[in-house]
């Protein structure tokens, strides 16, 4: 209880730090406010103003993670987009203490920051983010390593599928078939030829506390899966399908819509895992065809080619994975469909964590 | 208090006496009898760090760099490949100027692999921005291993403390250790400026572009400039707590009106100076010139150093190939605006731990009373053992 009071005490100050003054029940939110944005109670870890092209799935995701994860906090951020249109020098967008060292270490230098916290005896939470590249590919090593030595700390990734920052390049967490500027499709090839790294699973052989996925489609859900992360002591992880409008080709207006077809038709499954078991799941009642996701998307125009056999072969190759991860997360759900509820804070959802909050 | 120690025993001892918070190292010859000296002393509850075993070279830097950042004195060691492993990680922790300390167990590079001593590893980081120093012995590693932590937090900039792998490491020597009172009085509590902090969040390691990247360095350049005088005054602050110094800038030794001198860095230095008892009756006294700080390199104090010398052997324990030595084009290149500057004859020796015998002092005086001595070789290679073409 003590612990309890000294941690509020101590967000109070730091939101009157940064002008966001906690909520207080006695006064209506709206007599306090004069403008719409003192209005929003909430913290701001990635301020506006920053960069990232319109409609970048990424820069929503990183608000929403550190709008949740509140003032107390430090981040170590891979090289990437996140990193290069938000820190311009000598203008950063960050309003939470923030260090960038390199592509591959984000979760090496976390890890030395959590210890640091630890031999000083506080208790500032350390989140560390990276891209695809940064996690399924080149900083791979370093975020085992810190799982292993169960750091206290936070990883998440944010997940656009392909090295976006360099112009977008083939990663292994780039979809099978989708078309990067090294995976082209051409005469021999139709775009990637090998499957998504289903990186997921690895981060559950770990056996760590809390291991999740999440959609800037659900952004409710999404936050609750941060707050959850935020109160474990020791390694959470949280990968983030983050759409990039100038990666996938498609309509900076429809993000949020793409995000969630991908839920929608299985290809992107929420799930969250505890200890590397299976917990909760967000179910599909009816599973759209991945068509659906697809067809939305530039990198997957070719596989809408009437006059190429191989077209239908990549769609139904594709369909088959979605099936396959309805089939092995058991996502097919029951009753009111959650995904068509506009009000997301309303969501249903199944397994022995339901409600959890 | 003095005792035999080997020499990593008294590394760990030295940087346990600093209480560093947060330690973080990857095992590698001949590095490795530091780190599990220091994860011992953990263990045993006397010493209180975090001690962090990381999967690799790259995350033992990497995890100091965000303690020191997070403002937390932060320790790491390697050698060799695990040095070139850092690299990257090295140029990052000095260009983003955060003050940490790490022992190099100097070690030769492969391909071919070799773990034996040479100093190819701290020369491949010649370039990362960081304070190198240079010790002889094993109470010159411990006394400059104390002193790197404040030259660190006073300069804002990381320092690597080279020891000769084995040589060093692995020899048992009579340590005379400071006591923690020494230390203490020595060397404050560590303080990081612009360490991370949720109640005055900043940026750091931004994106920094054309308009900012020149002077970005010029300030990294300047800033190791100004360590010089840093290096020198805290050695001269250790002397007075702990009452002995350990050769600030460099040091000359032997005889110093000689007018034949020898430069050279790590524990060779020591064997010259013994040669220099053996032989002086046969080829005569040498000046011997003893550089500690190989970066910031002391430009001023060299060209002082050797006034009045004819000819200078410098002594690299490393090779760039297809140029020669890198200690000794540097020395000459320092030295090329005097007027008088002695003849610079570089030899490279011991490469990947070939025995330098203290004959070797009698040998290179003697081979360049030749006129026609080369101005560089690997001094020590026998070639007859090469095919003719590879000669």
């Amino acid at each position: 209880m003590a612990q309890d009071s000294e941690n509020s005490k101590r967000l109070t100050e730091l939101r009157m730090k940064h002008g966001r003054p906690p909520a207080s029940p006695s006064e209506p939110r709206a007599e306090r406010a004069e403008t719409l944005r003192e209005a929003q109670p909430r913290f701001r870890g990635l301020e506006s103003g920053h960069r990232a092209c319109q409609g970048c799935g990424e820069a929503l995701a990183a608000r929403l993670v550190t709008e949740s994860a509140g003032p107390d906090v430090m981040v170590a951020n891979a090289t990437g987009c996140l990193e290069v249109f938000s820190t311009p020098w000598p203008q950063t967008a960050w309003r939470v203490p923030w260090i960038h060292s390199l592509f591959e270490n984000a979760p090496a230098v976390a890890s030395g920051m959590e210890a640091a916290m630890k031999a000083k005896g506080k208790n500032t939470k350390v989140l560390a983010f990276g891209g695809d590249g940064g996690t399924y590919d080149i900083g791979f090593q370093a975020l085992s390593g810190m799982l292993e030595r169960h750091h206290n700390v936070l990883y998440v990734t944010y997940d656009n599928e392909a090295y976006m920052n360099t112009g977008i390049q083939r990663s292994s967490s780039t979809p099978h078939a989708a078309t990067t500027t090294t995976s082209p499709a051409g005469k021999e090839r139709m775009g990637k030829r090998h499957l998504k790294k289903d990186l997921l699973s690895i981060i559950a052989a770990h056996h760590i506390p809390y291991a999740a996925s999440a959609s800037v489609a659900y952004p409710q859900d999404l936050q609750r899966k941060v707050r959850y992360a935020m109160g474990v002591e020791g390694p959470t992880f949280l990968v983030i399908h983050s759409p990039c409008p100038l990666g996938w080709r498609h309509d900076s207006a429809l993000t949020v819509e793409v995000a969630r077809r991908a839920v929608q038709c299985g290809l992107f499954p929420l799930v969250e895992l505890d200890r590397g078991a299976l917990t909760n799941i967000m179910p599909i009642r009816e599973p759209r065809p991945v068509s659906d996701y697809l067809e939305l998307q530039g990198r997957f125009a070719h596989l809408f080619n009437k006059n190429d056999y191989r077209a239908q072969e990549e769609l139904d190759h594709l369909q088959a994975l979605a099936d396959h991860n309805i089939e092995i997360y058991g996502l097919r759900g029951e009753g009111v469909d959650p995904i068509d509820s506009t009000g997301m804070s309303h969501v249903h959802r199944g397994g022995p964590l339901a409600g959890r909050n | 208090m003095r005792e035999a120690l080997e020499g990593s025993q008294a590394i760990a001892r030295a940087v346990a006496l600093t209480k560093p918070e947060v330690i973080a190292a990857y095992p590698i010859t001949p590095q490795t009898h530091i780190v599990e000296n220091l994860s011992k002393l953990v263990a045993d509850g006397k010493l209180k760090a975090e001690y962090v075993s990381v999967e690799s070279e790259f995350s033992a830097a990497s995890v100091v760099l965000g303690a020191a950042a997070a403002g937390a004195r932060a320790y790491t060691a390697s050698a060799s490949q695990g040095i070139l492993l850092m690299s990257e990680v090295m140029y990052n922790i000095s260009g983003l100027r955060v003050p940490l300390v790490m022992t190099i167990a100097n070690r030769a590079v492969g391909g071919p692999i070799n773990i034996w001593n040479d100093q190819s590893d701290t020369m491949a980081v010649r370039d990362a921005g960081w304070i190198q120093l240079h010790c002889i012995s094993n109470q010159e590693a411990v006394d400059t291993t104390i002193q790197a932590f404040r030259l660190a937090q006073e300069t804002g900039l990381p320092v690597a403390v080279n020891m000769d792998g084995f040589v060093l490491t692995h020899t048992m020597e009579v340590i005379d250790m400071p006591s923690q009172e020494e230390v203490d009085a020595f060397l404050p509590p560590f303080e990081f400026a612009d360490a991370l902090d949720p109640e005055r969040p900043r940026s750091m390691g931004t994106l920094v572009d054309p308009n900012f990247f020149p002077e970005v360095r010029h300030s990294h350049h300047a800033a190791m400039g100004k360590a010089l005088a840093r290096i020198e005054e805290i050695d001269k602050a250790y002397k007075k707590v702990v009452g002995r110094a350990s050769g600030g800038l460099l040091t000359v030794e032997g005889d110093k009106k000689a007018k034949v001198g020898i430069l050279a860095m790590g524990s060779v230095v020591g064997t010259m100076m013994a040669g220099l008892e053996d032989f002086k009756d046969e080829v005569g006294a040498a000046r011997i010139i003893k550089l500690r700080s190989f970066r910031p390199f002391p430009a001023k104090a060299l060209r002082a150093a050797v006034k009045g010398l004819d000819k200078l052997v410098v002594i690299d324990r490393a090779i760039s190939p297809g140029l020669g030595g890198v200690l000794g084009t540097e020395v000459s290149a320092v030295l090329s605006t005097l007027k008088n500057a002695p003849k610079v004859y570089n030899y490279a020796l011991g490469l990947g731990g070939r025995d330098i015998p203290e004959t070797m002092y009698r040998d290179l005086l003697t081979t360049i009373e030749d006129k026609k001595a080369p101005r560089f070789a690997v001094f020590d290679a026998d070639l007859d053992k090469l095919a003719p073409e590879d000669r």
